[in-house]
């Protein structure tokens, strides 16, 4: 759940994604779903002149399952925070593990 | 427009979906892309995409669209999805 809020606070930036059929969609990061499903408007096709296949495509939704990696603007992450994030929620999780 | 795990390319009117993005599109058409010959529309009718097998749905701007000359569009088929 950790990174369903994380890339809701991506929502607006540039961002690429790849996906696991080595297409790579670069645009603006629409919306997130808690299946890290990902809706991008503007997008472009990486190597385009070898992928014609989303040429008059503008906007799409890519399912989560096929994502590979997601390539964020550095400036738009804290680093320290997620990884502080991530500790807390690993600790919460744990903790409530012991209490059931 | 659909991208399924196998690299195929749908394109049709959208009809419905849920939450597994199964999808019913009408009028499909499944362009065949290739390198060494135009793109092969190929009709399928009334389809239904299992939400497992969709990569991608995308949006098909109709102007641009029909400005394609896709006879004179080569360009290799898509790669499968590879887990």
């Amino acid at each position: 759940m950790l990174f369903y809020s994380f890339f809701k606070t991506l929502v607006g930036q540039s961002v690429t994604v790849e996906l696991k059929n080595d297409l790579s969609v670069t645009g603006t990061l629409v919306s997130v779903d808690q299946f890290l499903n990902i809706k991008l408007d503007n997008i472009r096709v990486e190597n385009e002149e070898d992928c014609p296949h989303m040429m008059s495509v503008k906007n799409c939704f890519i399912r989560g399952s096929v994502v590979r990696y997601v390539r964020l603007p550095v400036a738009a992450v804290d680093t320290a925070l997620l990884q502080d994030a991530a500790r807390r929620e690993t600790q919460q999780s744990t903790t409530s593990g012991r209490a059931a | 427009m659909a991208v399924t795990n196998d690299g195929r390319v749908l394109v049709g009117l959208l009809k419905g979906f849920d939450q597994m993005i199964n999808l019913v599109v009408s009028e499909c058409v499944e362009r065949v892309y290739a390198e060494d010959e135009g793109v092969e529309m190929v009709d399928l009718g009334l389809y239904f995409i299992r939400g497992d097998n969709v990569a991608v749905v995308g949006l098909v701007d109709k102007e641009s669209d029909e400005n394609i000359q896709f006879a004179t569009v080569r360009a290799k088929p898509l790669s499968e999805v590879s887990y």
